[in-house]
C-alpha cells in the first residue's frame, strides 16, 4: 500500500514537473521572440528551410486535392442537378477544412519532423550545451527563430495550397468536364465570406503553425541523447502533432463555426 | 585539499587557493548513486586530470562544475561563487569565466568553423566584424588551424575538430578551462599536439584546468594533480604519489595500463 501510494506521488509529481517544464519552455521562446537580439537571419534561414522547401510538395498536393474535389463534386452534384454549385463547394470544403488542415498535416510530415530530428541531434552532439556553456540561451538561438519561422510560414502555405487546389478543381470542373468557368468563379465568389471563411482559415493555420512549432521544438529539445531518442523525437512529433491539429480543428469549428 | 571516500593519504593538504571546489556532493542519476559525498578542490592556475574507470563520473563531474547539472545535495564553488543555487541565467554570469571542450567538440554543424569561433565574440562583445575576424584568424592559428575558416565541421578530422572546439573554448580568455576527453580516439600525434596546446595554455595564460582522461601517459606528463573517481568519492594527489599508492583499485588501474613487451626470441647461432 504505502509503495503504491509512493508510486502515485513520484508519477503525479513527474507529471507536474513536466507541465512545469513545458510552460517554461512556452514562456522561454515567447520572450526570446519579442527581446532583443531579433535574430533576422536566422529566422529567414528558418523560413526557407520551413517554407521553400516546402512548396513543391504543398503545391503539387493542392493541385491533386482540388482536382479530386472537382471530380468528386462533380459527379455528387450532378445527381442533384446542382453541378453549377461545384465553385461553392469546392471553395467552401478547401477555405474553410481541407486547406489548413490538410497544409498543416503536410509541414508537419515534411518540416515538423526535421526540425524535431534537428534539435534532438543537437542535444545529442552535445551543440545545445555548447551554447549553454557560452552563456548562449538555446532556445533564445535555435528554438525561437524556427518556431516563429514555423508561424509565419504555416498560413503563407495554406493560402498556396488553397490556390492551388481551387486552380485543380478550375481544371477538372471547367476544361475536362465542360462546365462554364465564369459559373465555377461566381460560384465560388459569391458563396466565400472574407470574416468567416477566410478569417477561419487564417485562425486554423495560425493555431496550427502555433501547434507544430511547440510539439516539434519541444519533442526535439527533450530528447534523449542517443540516436534512439533522435527517432523517437522525430516520430513522436508526427503523431502528435498530426492528432492535435485534427483535435485543435474540431475544437476550433465547434467552438467558433469557422 | 580535504578527501572524503577512499583515502590512500595522498595529496592531502591545507588551506589552498582552490579555483572550483566541490564539497559533499551527492548525485543520483537515473537511479545510480554517481557520487556519494564527493568532496575534492581544484587549485588556481595548475592542471588537475581526473581518472577513473568508464561511469566513474569524471563527465559527470566536469558538467557539475559548469552548472550543466545540479548535485542532489552539496555544495560547488566555482571562481568564489556557489553555483547549485543559482537559476539559468545566474550561471551565464558565471559561465563567462569557464570554457569548456566537449568530447566530440560540439561545434554547430550548420556553421563554419569561424563562425563557431566567432560565435562568444559576436554574442558578448562589442567588437566589430574586422576585429572578430582578426581575433578568430590569431585564435585558429594557434591551435594549427590557420587555413581551416571557411569548412565545415563534417569536414575536420577528429583531431582538428578537438582543436577547432579548443580555440572556441578559449576565445573569451576564460579562467578555468574544462576537457572532456580531449584524447579519446587521437592518434598519438594529435594526442601529443593538444596535450602541448594544453600546457601552453596554462603556462602562459595562468588557466586553472579540469582534465577527463583515460590517457594515463599525457595525463601523468601533464598534470599537476590527478583526482582518481573511485567508488562515488575522489581520491587526489600529486601523480608520483598516486604512482605510489597501495591503494588496490588505483594499482589495479595503473596496472592495466603498463606495457609488458614479449622478451625477444633468443636466435641460435649457426653453427
Amino acid at each position: 500500500m504505502t509503495r503504491q501510494l509512493r508510486a502515485l506521488g513520484l508519477r503525479t509529481l513527474t507529471s507536474v514537473g513536466h507541465l512545469g517544464g513545458i510552460a517554461t519552455f512556452v514562456g522561454d521562446i515567447a520572450r526570446h521572440t519579442v527581446r532583443p537580439p531579433l535574430r533576422f537571419r536566422r529566422l529567414l534561414g528558418e523560413i526557407f528551410d520551413i517554407g521553400v522547401l516546402s512548396l513543391v510538395i504543398v503545391c503539387l498536393s493542392g493541385l491533386t486535392v482540388g482536382a479530386v474535389l472537382g471530380l468528386q463534386g462533380y459527379t455528387t452534384l450532378s445527381r442533384f442537378g446542382a453541378e453549377n454549385s461545384l465553385g461553392a463547394v469546392v471553395g467552401l470544403v478547401l477555405v474553410r477544412e481541407l486547406g489548413p488542415v490538410l497544409t498543416a498535416l503536410l509541414v508537419t510530415g515534411r518540416a515538423g519532423s526535421a526540425m524535431a530530428a534537428e534539435i534532438a541531434s543537437m542535444v545529442t552532439t552535445e551543440q545545445l550545451d555548447g551554447l549553454r556553456m557560452m552563456s548562449v540561451h538555446p532556445v533564445d538561438f535555435v528554438i525561437a527563430p524556427k518556431a516563429l519561422a514555423m508561424l509565419i510560414v504555416m498560413p503563407l502555405l495554406n493560402a498556396l495550397f488553397i490556390v492551388f487546389a481551387f486552380f485543380g478543381g478550375y481544371l477538372i470542373g471547367v476544361k475536362l468536364l465542360g462546365l462554364d468557368g465564369g459559373v465555377y468563379l461566381t460560384s465560388m465568389e459569391e458563396s466565400i465570406t472574407f470574416s468567416d471563411d477566410v478569417g477561419g482559415t487564417l485562425v486554423k493555420s495560425l493555431v496550427f503553425g502555433a501547434l507544430v512549432a511547440f510539439i516539434a521544438t519541444y519533442r526535439g529539445y527533450i530528447a534523449e541523447p542517443t540516436s534512439a531518442g533522435v527517432s523517437a523525437a522525430t516520430t513522436q512529433t508526427v503523431v502528435i502533432a498530426s492528432v492535435a491539429i485534427l483535435l485543435f480543428d474540431y475544437v476550433i469549428t465547434a467552438l467558433w463555426g469557422v | 585539499m580535504a578527501t572524503r571516500g577512499p583515502d590512500t593519504g595522498a595529496g592531502q593538504a591545507g588551506a589552498r587557493d582552490d579555483r572550483v571546489r566541490l564539497e559533499d556532493v551527492q548525485l543520483t542519476l537515473g537511479g545510480r548513486s554517481v557520487f556519494r559525498r564527493l568532496t575534492c578542490g581544484f587549485p588556481r592556475g595548475r592542471i588537475s586530470v581526473l581518472m577513473g574507470g568508464s561511469g566513474a563520473g569524471k563527465s559527470t563531474l566536469l558538467r557539475l562544475v559548469a552548472g550543466l547539472l545540479r548535485p542532489d545535495t552539496g555544495s560547488i564553488q566555482v571562481a568564489g561563487e556557489e553555483i547549485t543555487k543559482l537559476s539559468e541565467r545566474q550561471l551565464y554570469r558565471v559561465r563567462d569565466r569557464i570554457g569548456m571542450l566537449f568530447q566530440g567538440g560540439a561545434l554547430l554543424d550548420s556553421m563554419t568553423v569561424f563562425d563557431n569561433v566567432a560565435l562568444p565574440l559576436r554574442e558578448h562583445t562589442e567588437l566589430s566584424e574586422r576585429d572578430v575576424a582578426a581575433e578568430v584568424t590569431r585564435r585558429l592559428a594557434a591551435v594549427g588551424l590557420a587555413d581551416t575558416g571557411k569548412l565545415m565541421p563534417r569536414q575536420l578530422s577528429g583531431g582538428m575538430m578537438r582543436r577547432a572546439a579548443l580555440a572556441r573554448a578559449i576565445v573569451m580568455d576564460p579562467e578555468i578551462l574544462l576537457c572532456d576527453e580531449p584524447f579519446s580516439g587521437l592518434d598519438p600525434l594529435n594526442v601529443r599536439r593538444i596535450e602541448t596546446l594544453l600546457q601552453e595554455l596554462n603556462a602562459r595564460l595562468g588557466l586553472t584546468l579540469l582534465v577527463t582522461s583515460h590517457h594515463l601517459p599525457s595525463s601523468l606528463r601533464m598534470a599537476d594533480q590527478l583526482v582518481f573517481l573511485i567508488d562515488g568519492g575522489a581520491v587526489p594527489g600529486a601523480p608520483q604519489d598516486l604512482l605510489r599508492s597501495r591503494d588496490e583499485r588505483i594499482r589495479e588501474f595503473l596496472e592495466a595500463e603498463r606495457i609488458d613487451f614479449p622478451a625477444p626470441a633468443v636466435a641460435q647461432a649457426p653453427r
